[in-house]
């Protein structure tokens, strides 16, 4: 007999109901959270933040409308509109107000805003001048941090600007004991304290906190059991209204209490998952191991013939849609770095438990059929894959890949868990593991991650090697030595990693001036009542109060580096091809291939800033000449067709991700420069910095802001997405970029590592199809590769889809560490995506 | 090194990750030259043993090098991982590799003495003895019959087909390697129910012979004609359509006991 039940279950009517509902509108910002929040702050000014944050959060829960959606079964919405989004002024608004009149018509992800919330935001913003994390945090930063973002070398916005979430919390425990019993724990704590401890204030008070918040929660619920209640009363068709006597009596019971059934145990997890983003504005909350806490109550349903396996699915399908009923509005900035409504609910199937046994059940199929069902890109939804993984499990992974919903991700437990451990966790937590957010790993319920904590754009400091320190017209680096009379490679190459050491220093004094920007104004009790050693500690997580602590700023373009440095040292120092004068030249002319508005700011920036290095006054009115100048200026014919023969030679040489051993050492070498000295760095919450490679989707805006490089990548064009090799670049086939991929250390990327590929449906076609696909990624997980996702979609489609959005609102593609609805994205992601080597024949 | 190691082929590609040619994930290497000037060939710069050049992309491109096995070999051990968690391996395509029969040989001798599976598709037109010879090494061979009636197969392929069948058979008695019928459904040539129906008939009477593979015709190397200067014949001639296929497929299982395949 089967250990599991493998078979398909089909969906109910339900399901396409609730989608459809969920995205007839387009989606709105609604005012009632930072209207609440404020009237709060401003009846709880002086007392102790920790007891302002837990009173704010009461408030708001007490009276945010609240709303049953037509044919729901799990019910809790953060706004009245579907996936409606609050806002959260306390970590930053100036944004929001400047975007007032534009976010409604932007191309990623635009929400309306009616002129009335405009009105009440624009009043309670009054209150939040001065007092917001991103203002406090800027006040900490180094000016020399502060210049270095100025001039887009990386990107801290996650955390600057918005709550930092990116944790997977102790469901099992709401599950088990509600949060009465949390109440209950916290109570005995706070007997057990001596009014005369050294650390008593802020013990009490954070245990306080907690009670305060727990109870405001289990109020919440009962909101929803009273107007279950009512609309039961009102409800004439009988079955809606059994419906709702049911949910009115799980919102009774959760998740104040345990969960004594799994549709309570779905109802108790989703509100642990709402309310945890309504206290603070953070994505990446992920449930994490969802197969393995939930079934417990699945399977006791299931042996006492309560539940069939079809009420069970409807259950999971319903818990999938109500996922992407959760939203949030990013600043027009980030939200091409984030593209798509991601809110990145990492839900993870597979793997190991703690003594290194597989843990696959019936579960684990059926949320890979719910992704099936409901076909949305929330939760992003993941696999664990080792060695003991069962064929069958996989072979439905990648069944539901072959859909094109660029679901699920696959990770590699033998390489995470060891990664995991390098890092100080035990080899239980570590076999315990799940993904947060896009693909950095944790252990749940014990972690303070920070895990998306910056974009590092490694192309960036090779730029400033090329002008010895300075960047459009400003000195911002190291003094190091002008490239023309550098003698060998080694030189060069040196250069690139003293500027990239300085920047990571910065990088590091950035993060660390949110960190503590966070812990002093932005605490959070009941995120924190969630995870250890916070309430045995007294200290949210924001203060240290987690067992493991990290900060994890991911870098990205490793393909464009590692090919421009490989090209710089065989065509200038080995061969002599190109002379390092001439190659300075090419890119800052891009190669003769034309200067958009971005370069001409550039040059214009540069030749002011060398004519103010001179002790020459420069007016507005010179600028402005220069401006003209270098608009007016042409590319001589010579030029351009030596740019042009440099180009051609520059393509000759060996790219990484086609398995050639050389480069792709020399790519690890590369990849070394980032993640080595960043894992010197300590967090001030006690914890290590560690890195992550991975883009989400900012290799497109963060390319724009990268000028021409060696590895004859035009201005402003794209970057390399994660450890993938550069578009286009990779002509071996799918094996060989892996076995290029594999050869980078995904190990000391304990952050995550993130590898794309994309199949053409008929390379996974039949039962042979869908073997091979699951053996390739057998194959590169053999070699240590860390993770792998895919997007499955034909170009035809892809263009189809960008001429005609109307036709493919549903058409789900895998962006970079998550799946967005392809027509939401911006043109120039959306080409990215098509660009992207087409792999499988 | 062993000498066969060194003995000297001429390919015209090397393909990694090929997924349709034998089981799980394979790289093939394309031998040049070939017996056969089939009207529908989709690899035209196969044909002639001599190295070719073939305008691609309005770019000249040198088509055919000389390889030891060992050189190709180095290629071919780049996916071993692969074929590992697969049961993929090496396999042999063309032109038809039995017009250079040591090079094939070896090849098959040295990814078997290293544990890679090895397969080969291959028309058998060629004196049994190089078929013979390399028997021992080959795990699977997938044959190309295209059609029962010599006249027409001489028509439309330069060759009538009586040493293809012969050799058929005698692959078969052999027992030494999995054998497994391949016919490319060309219409105008041998797309009738009758025509796929004799060649089922003659498949399954081959002892030990379980498949039959329907590979749809394509039109994917038109464009190599044009880059090779050739005139390409077929021009005016459609794929057949999934319904056709599904009946030829059906008419396989009709008349014969194997299990029947559309595409590789």
């Amino acid at each position: 007999m089967e250990k599991y039940y493998t078979r398909e279950i089909p969906k109910t009517d339900r399901i396409p109901k609730l989608v459809e509902h969920l995205f007839a509108k387009m989606p709105e910002i609604e005012s009632a959270r930072a209207v609440l929040l404020t009237e709060s702050y401003r009846e709880t000014e002086g007392q102790p933040i920790i007891m302002r944050r837990a009173r704010a959060f009461a408030h708001i829960l007490d009276h945010l409308p609240i709303i049953i959606r037509d044919n729901e079964l799990v019910v809790g919405s953060t706004t009245i509109a579907p996936r409606g989004c609050q806002t959260y002024p306390e970590f930053s608004f100036e944004w929001l107000e400047a975007e007032f009149d534009t976010v409604a018509n932007r191309t990623a992800d635009p929400f309306y805003i009616s002129e009335q919330t405009k009105k009440e935001l624009r009043e309670v913003h009054k209150y939040w001048k001065g007092k917001t994390t991103s203002e406090l945090a800027t006040a900490y930063m180094a000016p020399e941090a502060l210049r270095a973002m100025a001039h887009d070398m990386f990107t801290p916005g996650n955390y600057f600007y918005n709550g930092v979430g990116h944790v997977t919390v102790q469901y099992e425990k709401v599950l088990a004991i509600g949060y009465e019993g949390i109440i209950a724990q916290a109570k005995a704590l706070l007997e057990a304290c001596s009014v005369g401890d050294g650390d008593y204030a802020r013990r009490s008070r954070f245990l306080q906190a907690v009670i305060i918040s727990c109870e405001a929660v289990i109020r919440y619920a009962r909101r929803y059991s009273a107007l279950a209640e009512q609309m039961a009363q009102k409800e004439t068709e009988p079955q809606r209204k059994a419906e709702l006597l049911q949910i009115a009596q799980n919102c009774a019971n959760v998740p104040a209490k345990g969960a004594k059934s799994f549709w309570e145990a779905c109802q108790s997890f989703w509100f642990v998952q709402q309310l945890l983003q309504v206290e603070s504005s953070g994505h990446s909350i992920s449930p994490g191991r969802f197969d393995q806490y939930m079934y417990p109550y699945y399977k006791a349903d299931l042996d006492s013939g309560r539940l069939t396996r079809e009420a069970a699915q409807e259950l999971i399908d319903c818990v999938w849609v109500k996922l992407n009923d959760l939203n949030k509005c990013r600043d027009a900035a980030s939200a091409e770095g984030f593209a798509g409504y991601s809110l990145f609910q990492n839900l993870i199937v597979g793997g190991q438990d703690r003594e290194g046994q597989d843990v696959t059940n019936d579960l684990s199929f059926m949320c890979l059929s719910a992704s099936a069902h409901v076909f949305l890109p929330q939760p992003s939804l993941s696999i664990r894959v080792w060695n003991g993984s069962p064929q069958s499990l996989l072979l439905r992974a990648a069944a539901l890949t072959r859909t094109g919903i660029g679901l699920p991700a696959y990770y590699n437990d033998e390489v995470i868990i060891p990664s995991l451990m390098s890092r100080g966790l035990t080899l239980q937590d570590a076999r315990e593991y799940n993904i947060i957010g896009c693909v950095e790993p944790q252990k749940a319920g014990k972690t303070e991650g920070w895990h998306d904590a910056a974009f590092y754009n490694m192309c960036r400091p090779l730029e400033v090697v090329f002008e010895s320190g300075w960047d459009k017209g400003e000195f911002i680096g190291v003094a190091t030595k002008p490239v023309e009379e550098m003698t060998s490679f080694e030189e060069f190459y040196d250069a690139y990693k003293q500027q990239q050491n300085y920047f990571i220093s910065l990088l590091v004094n950035a993060d660390n001036a949110i960190d503590v920007a966070h812990a002093t104004l932005c605490p959070l009790p009941f995120e924190s009542c969630m995870v250890d050693d916070c309430m045995k500690r007294g200290l949210s997580l924001q203060e240290g109060g987690a067992v493991y602590n990290f900060t994890g700023p991911q870098g990205f373009g490793i393909a464009n580096m590692a090919d421009a440095l490989y090209a710089v040292k065989k065509l200038v120092f080995e061969e002599k091809k190109i002379s390092m004068a001439d190659l300075k030249r090419a890119l800052a002319l891009n190669y003769g291939k034309g200067l958009d508005d971005a370069s001409v700011k550039d040059l214009s920036l540069r030749i002011v800033g060398a004519l103010k290095e001179q002790g020459v006054d420069v007016g507005a009115q010179e600028i402005a000449q220069i401006v003209a100048q270098v608009k007016r200026m042409e590319v001589s014919e010579e030029d351009k067709k030596k740019f042009q023969e440099m180009l051609e030679l520059i393509d000759q040489v060996p790219k990484f991700g086609n398995d050639i051993p050389e480069v792709d050492a020399f790519a690890r070498d590369v990849a070394y420069t980032y993640t080595k000295p960043l894992q010197e760095y300590k967090n001030p919450r006690g914890g290590m910095f560690q890195a992550g490679l991975y883009p989400v989707s900012a290799n497109v805006p963060l390319g724009a802001q990268t000028g021409a490089t060696p590895d004859g990548r035009l201005a402003h064009m794209p970057v390399a997405d994660g450890v993938s090799p550069s578009a286009g670049k990779d002509v071996k086939g799918p094996t060989a970029a892996a076995n290029s991929v594999a050869r980078l250390d995904h190990g000391i990327a304990s952050n995550g590592t993130l590898f794309n590929q994309k199949f053409h449906p008929t390379a996974l076609s039949g039962e042979k199809g869908l073997d091979n696909f699951v053996a390739l990624i057998r194959s590169y997980f053999d070699q240590k590769g860390s993770h792998m996702q895919f997007n499955v979609v034909d170009r035809e489609t892809l263009l189809d889809a960008q001429a005609h959005p109307d036709q493919y609102r549903h058409l789900v593609v895998r962006v970079a560490g998550y799946s967005a609805l392809f027509t939401t994205l911006s043109k120039s992601l959306q080409d990215d995506i098509i660009r992207r080597t087409e792999q499988g024949f | 090194m062993d000498e066969y190691l060194q003995t000297k082929g001429r390919i015209f590609d090397i393909q990694r990750y090929s997924i349709h040619d034998g089981n799980g994930i394979r790289t093939i290497v394309f031998l040049k030259g070939c017996v056969l000037r089939c009207r529908w060939c989709c690899n035209p710069e196969s044909q002639e043993y001599a190295v070719q050049t073939m305008m691609v992309q309005g770019k000249p491109k040198i088509i055919g090098r000389d390889i030891t096995v060992a050189q190709a070999m180095e290629e071919v051990e780049k996916d071993r991982p692969y074929y590992r968690r697969s049961g993929g391996g090496l396999t042999l395509s063309g032109g038809e590799s039995l017009c250079q029969p040591q090079f094939a040989r070896d090849l098959l001798r040295a990814a078997w003495s290293v544990g890679i599976p090895t397969a080969m598709e291959s028309m058998a037109c060629a004196k049994y003895e190089a078929i013979e010879s390399l028997l021992p090494y080959l795990d699977q061979y997938l044959m190309d019959i295209k059609h029962m009636d010599p006249k027409k197969h001489k028509a439309f392929t330069g060759r009538e087909n009586g040493l293809m069948l012969e050799n058929a058979g005698k692959v078969a008695r052999s027992g030494m390697t999995e054998l497994s019928i391949r016919v490319p459904v060309i219409p105008t040539f041998n797309d009738t129910p009758e025509e796929i129906r004799d060649i089922a008939r003659f498949a399954d009477k081959l002892p030990g012979v379980k498949r039959i593979h329907l590979l749809p015709y394509h039109r994917l190397g038109q464009d190599k004609y044009e880059g090779l200067g050739r005139e390409y014949l077929m021009k005016d001639i459609l794929p057949p359509t999934n319904e056709h296929m599904e009946m030829l497929k059906r008419t396989v299982e009709q008349n014969s006991s194997l299990i029947c395949q559309i595409g590789g």
